[in-house]
């Protein structure tokens, strides 16, 4: 009780953070999943990871409604008609982010919100349009308060998106992250600009290879929390990982690691994952009970298994530091064994039989998980380590698709630029298009001078991160492990491009 | 094929025109302009050997009378150029149009074209013809950065290729012009007036310095010959910064920001609409 007693009289939480973090404790204080002594002992390792998803998962980690349907429908449990102008509209959404739940018990998902408000706008003049939207979106920032929550735009250009690059311009949220669903043949240069610009001031939209993961499920998909692609009317049930670095520890060499711990740890994973699923369905009714359920804005056969991978390059470089010396990032021998390793997981995930999975023939999905806070040597997912970034970011993006082909549920990259890149966003767009051109999937920009940085894929405030190290509570709880996540993944040392 | 002397190749550039580029940038100058960025681009390499002995890397060497550069050894620490004193730089390879674009062909699918630029790069017209016509059959575009001294009616073919010239005019005045460069601008004006007509001014560049360049006279100038085209020319207005500066104009100021919007707002008087101060 030492831990509950710690929330309680906690000075540097807000009242919020503390109910979070006692519903938490509270969960762990019962342990019903059977989970097998494989996965116990690589558990304590650190080799396998439940992400502190909880001991007895009662709500998916991820939900992404169908807010167009609830647009269409209103609720009936809400008691909310459809929304009839952009006040009603707005308010709606508000009332209903409420009552969507997560792994951080707030929504990560609050929409492709251009494509929600844009309908709405008609007779409604920009400046006008522009105030209610700004209220809106500090809505979310100021009660979410959680840099798990994403939003999204595109691919088309249309008012409400333009308005909403403005506002989050203005506005310097954190909340939500943004991202742009961008494809060249769909998404106009000058929008794709002007999101290059807004990037550039507020660290937010990053850029999805909507070309790509449109293609991912049968119907409309998203982007939540640190860049995971999931369906709408669903969303992601559990990530669950295996960090490489840590299995790489246990390993007697490279030929050990591959046919004997990787197929061991890969199987236990599969099989915990499937027990999370199992319980989450079967024993805790979610899907039985919640109005989300009911009123068609989520559907059960719509959710998907995130089977996640972290630190592949120390990983690599652990196996390789007897033979040679070589570096992931760096060297060809080190990126053709990440290469070899990545194929043996994808070959694993793609045979694995996963429970309650529909719409991915039953099968869990591979996903480049971008970090835990207080976790140190663990490189998010298939990422090059600080400092071995290669020197031109164009082969630093080469080799990012080379890696990216593995992940349909979210693989990305974060670079950090000068200030001057601001002048010329054309040129950040045409390095976006190449990149998407080989298939690239995921990117994001930053510069250094602005208050938001960019964590794992997350926003933060940097002030933020300053009073909390200073011990005072603060609104956005992921300020919290974007202190440690920012000196343990040295991000302040990540390589500055331009 | 033709060859010329390549100082330096930025595969992936933002500063030099539209959208991404690659820039290269050739040795040799035909004029000397006082605020010059990087003299060591002026000259081409007399083997005095001078910089040979002092290298830290023990990249510079001499064979067969000539200053040999391993870039392989260079950790680029720039003390080479520093002690030249002929403005030049061992630090330069002799590439013909297809080794240069076989570099320019690495950075597909990045950037949207190349932009050749120096020294001055219009010393090599030749050379500039064979990779442009390398570097279209790929789809990408190819911009020419000058000081706009080679008279480009010369070449045509060159010029009908290029998808534009970014035009140095350093100032208006011939005294001015010529105090400042130590050369004649003549040739400067008919260019501006051959690109305009043929559609082939991508900018006009406008390095602003108080006292030593005639900027105004430059923006009423250019805005006359142009007529009514001045509204679609882009014009970039460029701060003097010392940076890589040597002589007289080592220590001078950058102009302020009110010098530079009072510059933005002659040219807008004069009919400019794509304006940029950098």
């Amino acid at each position: 009780m030492d831990q509950v007693m710690d929330i309680i009289t906690a000075q540097n939480l807000t009242y919020d953070q503390k109910l979070l973090q006692l519903a938490q404790a509270a969960e762990n204080s019962v342990d019903p999943l059977h989970v097998s002594d494989k996965f116990r002992y690589y558990f304590e390792k650190g080799a396998l990871c439940d992400m502190n998803e909880g001991k007895a998962p009662y709500r998916p980690r991820y939900i992404l409604a169908d807010f167009q349907k609830f647009v269409q429908n209103g609720s009936e449990f809400l008691r909310l008609k459809p929304p009839e102008d952009l006040d009603d509209l707005l308010t709606s959404l508000c009332i209903l982010y409420g009552h969507i739940p997560s792994v951080t018990g707030r929504p990560v998902y609050v929409g492709n919100l251009d494509k929600l408000i844009d309908p709405f706008l008609e007779g409604v003049s920009d400046q006008e349009a522009s105030k209610k939207i700004k209220r809106f979106l500090n809505f979310i920032d100021r009660t979410v308060a959680n840099g798990y929550c994403h939003a999204n735009l595109g691919p088309e250009a249309t008012r409400a998106g333009r308005l909403i690059l403005d506002a989050e311009k203005e506005l310097q949220n954190a909340v939500p992250n943004f991202t742009l669903k961008y494809d060249p043949d769909i998404t106009p240069d000058d929008f794709g600009e002007q999101a290059v610009l807004t990037a550039l001031s507020c660290a937010s939209p990053a850029f999805c290879n909507h070309r790509i993961h449109g293609q991912t499920y049968s119907g409309d998909y998203g982007i939540v929390s640190c860049f995971n692609i999931l369906p709408v009317r669903g969303g992601g049930y559990c990530l669950s990982r295996v960090v490489l670095p840590r299995l790489a520890d246990l390993a007697s060499g490279v030929e050990q690691f591959m046919e004997e711990l990787l197929p061991e740890a890969l199987q236990a994973l599969g099989e915990y994952m499937n027990e999370r699923v199992r319980f989450m369905v079967e024993e805790s009714h979610f899907f039985d009970t919640s109005f989300l359920v009911k009123e068609g804005l989520v559907d059960p056969d719509r959710f998907v298994g995130m089977f996640g991978v972290a630190g592949l390059c120390e990983c690599v470089n652990t196996l390789l530091k007897d033979r040679g010396g070589f570096r992931y990032g760096r060297d060809e021998e080190a990126n053709d064994l990440g290469d070899r390793i990545m194929c043996k997981i994808h070959g694993f995930v793609k045979e694995f039989p996963a429970v309650y999975s529909k719409l991915t023939g039953d099968r869990y999905f591979l996903h480049a998980q971008a970090g835990l806070a207080p976790q140190k040597g663990v490189t998010p997912g298939v990422r090059i380590v600080v400092g071995d970034e290669p020197d031109n970011i164009m082969d630093h993006i080469r080799h990012s698709a080379r890696f990216h082909r593995f992940f349909p549920t979210g693989v990305s990259d974060i670079f950090p630029v000068e200030t001057t890149a601001r002048n010329n966003p054309a040129a950040i767009l045409d390095l976006v298009k190449g990149a998407f051109s080989i298939d690239d999937k995921y990117l994001s920009f930053y510069t250094e001078d602005g208050d938001l940085i960019r964590i794992t894929g997350y926003l933060a405030k940097r002030s933020e991160m300053e009073k909390f190290s200073k011990g005072v509570p603060v609104l956005q709880d992921t300020s919290h492990g974007a202190v440690n996540n920012y000196r343990n993944n040295h991000v302040a040392d990540r390589k500055v491009r331009f | 094929m033709a060859s010329a002397p390549v100082n330096k190749i930025i595969p992936f550039s933002l500063v030099d025109g539209p959208g991404s580029r690659t820039s290269v940038f050739l040795q040799g100058c035909n004029i000397r302009c006082a605020y010059c960025h990087n003299p060591e681009t002026q000259q081409i390499c007399c083997n005095c050997g001078i910089c040979v002995d002092g290298c830290p890397a023990k990249a510079l060497f001499v064979q067969d009378g000539r200053v040999v550069w391993d870039d392989r050894k260079c950790v680029s620490c720039d003390r080479c150029i520093k002690v030249c004193p002929h403005c030049a730089s061992p630090r330069v390879h002799m590439l013909d149009a297809q080794e240069v674009f076989l570099r320019v062909q690495k950075n597909i699918p990045f950037i949207r074209g190349i932009t050749v630029s120096g020294g001055e790069c219009m010393l090599y017209p030749e050379f500039l013809l064979e990779l442009f016509t390398e570097v279209k059959k790929v789809g990408l575009t190819a911009l020419i950065d000058s000081n706009g001294t080679v008279d480009f009616s010369l070449y045509p073919e060159l010029t009908a290729l290029c998808d534009g010239v970014m035009l140095d005019v350093k100032s208006w005045e011939p005294q001015v012009f010529s105090a400042l460069t130590g050369g004649s601008n003549e040739i400067v004006k008919s260019n501006l007036r051959y690109l305009a007509d043929r559609n082939r001014l991508e900018e006009i560049r406008i390095v602003c310095l108080d006292g030593r360049v005639d900027a105004e006279a430059v923006i009423r100038g250019a805005a006359e010959i142009l007529a009514e085209k001045t509204a679609l020319q882009k014009l970039k207005l460029i701060r003097f910064r010392r940076f890589g500066v040597r002589g007289s104009l080592e220590n001078a100021p950058s102009p302020t920001e009110e010098t530079m919007l009072n510059l933005y707002e002659l040219a807008q008087k004069h009919g400019f609409r794509k304006i940029s101060i950098t």
